[in-house]
């Protein structure tokens, strides 16, 4: 009873292969790349599979990250998991890209804050603390500005430890508003695991959690650009869910 | 036995801002078509918004392959191959597809067949009486215009193309000047008919035998003749408008299908792409053929807009040659015809 899991939410592509039985992880491949996910997912995954001398009538379920992330990189792993799933009627299991990089601060005593570049001075971001071994969220995912978030982070008076190859862009900016009390990741705990969403997803399994439906969507945190623009034209009636 | 007959591809098409699967048994035989349209939610903004499409894309992209299966009642394993668009078209919508077809025929462990967007639309006549070679088809879309040659299944050669807006473009950016709604194709056809081809626009013949086209100064001219009215407070008769634009597209249209047709030798001309859809185009079309004794298949409505069943039906012609694709396959929004 084997579960497969993909993440292509941001530059990173990770896939892995979790025992359920066990709780082992069999094997993760992650990239760091920018290159196209939709070149080579599949063979990634096909790849792997065979190394681990795997079918696909091995696999009792499946997970993927529902971003936020880059918008097309999301929609390549959520399309590719969810047609596995229906093909193969497997249970499909999501997790938010943020959290599974948060994973990685799971021994930290403090805040965590994973982070992925939104452009012109935004971010995908989250603020997480390690709760009886996994991530909780103490401030809600969102796409903001990076300033008022800095802001926002410092109220809560507390370590943080600030996760994702982008951080490195708002180093600067982060330090002058938390001094001491920043810390941040190395170049390994920068990457998303496949393993982490794996096990996140594992975790659902055995509580019975319900899997996801065919009409299955990620999950962006923000509009797009023309519906955004439309609606402060026309004001909210016709507002959606980020 | 019948190789043919018994072939049963799935098509998956997601190249603009239709969601569609469809299953066609033998090349000819359509057993499910289901297009989920998008066009109520991009109307909103006045053409279609890449993203938009995408993210709608991915939201049903699941639910209408399943639905394609099930209106077939064909199952999954029975199926013979996996067709999908991959390109031309909108690069984050065509990857949807690309992404699902890739994951289907990997979990299903079946071939993976590419196919042309274009090709989708030459075979959408063949899902309604075998196509007879050597023929030419007339492409004509929001992004093509195109006169092309075919020898026989898969064999495509370009005797003409535009060389600058496609048909469709003219039509939906010279609806907009005219503030029709989107989208403004079909607004146009509509109010055609209301009106008389009674202002002056240039026909772009190029070079006399020349089989391309170029639409670019007809759209230009349409634009100063509203402008210099608007200037002069002159009141303009959009309905004679629409029809004077109509007339200039369709006759640059016909008589350069028919010019290829007379050079190529061939007895058979298709109408393809959504302008297909344009009445004033099929009656125009009609008549020039029974005048010159050619016979002409022009889809049905159903047919003429994106769909997954001409993919389907141009898939199984490549799936028969053995043209498939590994999993790197990667969509192309500049996809050629002929390459």
């Amino acid at each position: 009873m084997k579960l497969l899991a993909m993440d292509t939410s941001t530059l990173v592509m990770g896939v892995a292969v979790f025992d359920l039985e066990t709780k082992r992880v069999l094997g993760e491949v992650i990239t760091n790349l920018h290159n196209n996910h939709s070149v080579r997912l599949m063979p990634t995954i096909e790849q792997l599979l065979t190394e681990l001398d795997l079918s696909l009538d091995d696999l009792h379920a499946l997970a993927v990250t529902s971003g936020p992330g880059s918008y097309t990189g999301i929609r390549i792993g959520v399309t590719t998991a969810k047609t596995m799933a229906w093909a193969r009627e497997l249970p499909l299991y999501s997790e938010s890209s943020l959290t599974v990089l948060a994973m990685n601060g799971i021994r930290f005593d403090g805040l965590v804050v994973p982070l992925f570049d939104a452009r012109r001075r935004r971010v995908y971001s989250g603020v997480f603390a390690a709760k009886d071994g996994e991530m909780t969220e103490v401030l809600p995912q969102q796409v903001v500005p990076v300033e008022s978030w800095l802001e926002q982070i410092k109220a809560l008076e507390k370590p943080v430890l600030f996760l994702g190859d982008d951080v490195e862009r708002f180093r600067q900016t982060i330090e002058e508003y938390l001094g001491e009390r920043a810390s941040f990741g190395i170049g390994p705990e920068n990457l998303p695991r496949p393993s982490h969403l794996a096990w996140a997803a594992y975790q659902k399994w055995s509580n019975h959690e319900p899997p996801e439906h065919a009409d299955f969507a990620p999950n962006y945190l923000q509009l797009t650009e023309a519906e955004a623009n439309w609606l402060k034209k026309h004001g909210k009636e016709e507002g959606e869910n980020g | 036995m019948n190789m043919q007959r018994e072939t049963l591809i799935l098509g998956i098409e997601t190249s603009c801002d239709e969601t569609s699967a469809a299953v066609v048994r033998g090349g000819t035989e359509l057993l499910s078509n289901v297009i989920s349209s998008q066009m109520d939610v991009h109307r909103k903004f006045g053409g279609v918004v890449p993203e938009v499409a995408s993210r709608r894309h991915v939201e049903r992209i699941t639910i209408i392959v399943q639905k394609a299966l099930e209106e077939a009642g064909v199952g999954r394993n029975e199926l013979d191959a996996v067709a999908v668009t991959q390109g031309p078209g909108l690069v984050g919508a065509l990857l949807i597809g690309v992404s699902a077809a890739k994951a289907l025929a990997f979990s299903l462990g079946k071939p993976l067949v590419p196919v042309h967007h274009i090709a989708g639309h030459i075979y959408a006549n063949h899902l309604i009486k075998p196509l007879s070679f050597p023929l030419v088809a007339l492409v004509v879309s929001g992004g093509h215009t195109e006169l092309i040659y075919m020898k026989g299944h898969n064999q495509f050669e370009r005797l003409g193309k535009t060389r600058d807006d496609a048909a469709g473009e003219a039509f939906d950016k010279v609806a907009r000047l005219m503030k029709l709604p989107y989208p403004g194709g079909p607004q146009i056809d509509r109010l055609a008919l209301e009106g008389k081809p009674s202002y002056p626009l240039p026909r772009a013949w190029l070079e006399s035998d020349s089989l391309d086209f170029s639409f670019s100064g007809l759209k230009s001219a349409v634009l100063n003749l509203v402008h210099n009215a608007n200037q002069r407070k002159e009141e303009i008769h959009y309905a004679d408008l629409a029809a004077s634009f109509q007339d200039a597209v369709l006759d640059v249209l016909v008589e350069k299908a028919m010019l290829a047709v007379k050079k190529t030798g061939v007895n058979q001309l298709l109408l393809a792409g959504g302008v297909s859809a344009n009445s004033g185009l099929r009656v125009r079309l009609s008549k020039r053929c029974k005048e010159e004794k050619i016979d002409l298949r022009i889809p049905p409505l159903e047919l003429c807009t994106d769909n997954a069943a001409m993919i389907a039906a141009a898939g199984t012609y490549q799936f028969l040659d053995g043209h498939y694709a590994d999993l790197t396959l990667n969509a192309d929004a500049n996809l050629p015809l002929i390459g």
